[in-house]
């Protein structure tokens, strides 16, 4: 584990000469090459611009000059995030030439502070999954288990995080696809608040639904991160303004006094009792830290994964329609007619999951379905942010488990799409409500793996979740 | 909380429907892919029926959750969000992507146009 880095150790061995970038970008290649193989969680690998980056970070430290927040900090992207000359699939075989023109806004903004960006990560396609089985390319194995998966969507990011062949990842969560899977992988993951980071260059899935966030080996890193790629950018309209805070600086304020809510929703059948277990015990750790602890209720949470697959499919339907074997991407090359051209690209370029959502999608959205299903997922959407901002008016965080279970087994949902919805059970709520949340390691099942503790806080309030998961990950 | 998973299948979607909703989203579905698909979308459409236990009827619709905050809360509807909006002018916040580079990805172009099969059949 000569690299289990943080982003401070990272970029202090820099500055201090101890090591390079380019030095540091060689182990983590060497690493990747090492250990990927069975793990799976890289799809591309972006050695020039790396190394070009690395260079000039090293010539700042030759210098002595003071390294940007990231400088030489060796990261990975999910492949959901567009990369200016580096080949972005989204996980699907639709996209499998594509070279994007131009870079997603948090990339852009990780590399201006320092980052090396070592390449793309494997995701579900489209992020659209549990489990990261759903890749076109090859599935991840879970670094803590390969027989298990890594969860998903951004298994690929968290994985790499895992297995040290990165210090830091981005990934993006729609229902949970960085919480559960940094919880199965036993990393941090945090998802911001909807519109705290720029979505631009980000491959929609759900566009009122998307976020992206850090995955992290510690909470102060996943800070950091949020703290680099979070404020208002023109080219998104969603992006909020919203004053950035210094999340680093609010970390090391006290938690004594906070007030923690937890619900009594998710504390029910179907958990499973290792992790119902360390999660209580997390609980308790909080209380003893001198949080104060109040039972809270979310009426409207077993609600939340039929409103969530209405939502999230409806406009999944309607942003994947751009693919259609004209501008970018697969075109089947056996069409007479445009519209049979249409067709069969779809139809050969997209894997079954997503096929399965663009139908579920276009079908709640028809005419004739649309009240049933897409405006009665959008008024009970109502409700769940309802059922949050009540109990926000009692307390200042809510905590839960992240994920029901811990990791499972690769196959063994694959044909049950419900099963495999269920697992976003405890994450998908914030994703409708907007509000951010974060997951922090807590433990162990009898088997070894890895337990998620999921905080979840008010709009904007990442500095509350952060501080508490901080107080907490010190404390463990 | 995972009782209420369905434990038989009433036939909500037909295949009558999914060759019409396969149509309107533009896929053409082989045959094992449409009786999968007949299967896999009546069981989550019956899964989706538990939203109907609750009354909605004075509960207004949410598409998206900015509007539930914002920089100036003592402003409303679009002058809420007048920060996302810019000038109408030409170039926006930056020039086009140059023609060759909005090209380049396309499975076919003459070099000025996107080439795509012919559209109407003679």
């Amino acid at each position: 584990m000569q690299n289990a880095l943080t982003i401070d150790a990272a970029r202090s061995a820099i500055q201090q000469r101890t090591t390079t970038a380019k030095a540091l970008a060689e182990t983590f290649y060497a690493e990747i090459e090492k250990d990927d193989p069975q793990i799976g969680a890289y799809l591309t690998l972006s050695k020039d611009r790396a190394f070009a980056k690395a260079a000039e970070i090293d010539a700042l430290a030759e210098k002595g000059e003071p390294l940007p927040p990231l400088g030489g900090v060796p990261v990975g992207i999910k492949d959901v995030m567009v990369t200016r000359g580096v080949r972005t699939t989204a996980g699907s075989k639709i996209l499998g030439n594509y070279i994007p023109p131009y870079d997603c806004t948090a990339v852009a903004r990780l590399e201006a502070a320092g980052a090396v960006v070592l390449g793309k990560l494997n995701c579900d396609e489209f992020a659209m999954g549990s489990s990261t089985e759903n890749s076109a390319w090859h599935p991840v194995h879970n670094p803590r288990d390969l027989s298990r998966v890594p969860g998903g969507s951004s298994g690929g990011s968290a994985a790499a995080v895992a297995a040290d062949m990165a210090v830091a990842t981005l990934g993006s969560d729609t229902g949970g696809s960085i919480r559960q899977p940094a919880s199965f992988c036993g990393v941090v993951g945090l998802m911001p608040t909807y519109g705290r980071v720029s979505r631009y260059g980000l491959i929609a899935f759900a566009s009122s639904l998307d976020h992206i966030g850090p995955l992290t080996k510690t909470v102060r890193d996943a800070a950091i991160v949020l703290r680099t790629v979070a404020g208002r950018d023109p080219m998104d309209a969603t992006s909020a303004e919203v004053l950035v805070p210094d999340y680093v600086a609010e970390l090391e304020k006290p938690v004594r006094g906070l007030k923690l809510g937890v619900p009594k929703e998710y504390f029910g059948a179907g958990l499973d009792p290792d992790v119902k277990n360390s999660v209580e015990a997390a609980i308790q750790k909080l209380a003893e830290l001198g949080c104060e602890i109040v039972p809270v209720s979310l009426p409207h949470t077993k609600y939340a994964i039929p409103t969530y697959y209405i939502v999230a499919t409806a406009e999944a339907s309607s942003n994947l329609a751009r693919f259609d074997g004209v501008r970018y991407g697969y075109r089947a090359s056996d069409a007479r007619t445009l519209s049979e051209m249409y067709r069969r690209s779809r139809d050969h370029g997209f894997g079954a999951e997503v096929k399965r959502r663009i139908m579920l999608g276009t079908y709640a959205l028809s005419a004739g379905y649309y009240d049933a299903y897409y405006l009665k997922a959008q008024k009970v959407r109502t409700l769940l942010v309802r059922d949050f901002e009540e109990a926000f008016k009692k307390v200042d965080a809510i905590v839960t488990p992240t994920s029901p279970t811990a990791a499972f087994k690769l196959g063994e949902k694959v044909d049950d799409p419900l099963a495999m919805y269920l697992a976003d059970i405890f994450t998908v709520t914030a994703d409708l409500a907007g509000i951010p949340g974060i997951s922090v390691p807590c433990g162990e099942t009898k088997e070894n793996l890895p337990i998620g503790l999921q905080i979840l806080g008010k709009h904007f309030d990442e500095a509350t979740i952060l501080r508490v998961a901080h107080a907490y990950e010190q404390s463990a | 909380m995972f009782a209420a998973l369905p434990v038989y299948i009433r036939m909500k979607v037909t295949e009558k429907d999914v060759a019409y909703v396969a149509d309107l989203a533009n896929l053409e579905l082989t045959g094992d892919e449409r009786a999968r698909m007949l299967r896999d979308l009546n069981s989550i459409l019956e899964y989706v029926d538990r939203l109907n236990e609750l009354d909605t009827k004075d509960v207004p619709p949410m598409a998206q959750v900015s509007d539930r905050y914002g920089v100036d809360e003592s402003k409303t509807g679009s002058a809420r969000f007048a920060y996302a909006s810019r000038e109408d002018i030409l170039e926006g916040l930056r020039k086009s992507l140059p023609h060759e580079v909005a090209l380049q990805n396309a499975p076919d172009t003459d070099g000025t146009f996107f080439k795509v099969p012919k559209v109407i059949e003679r």
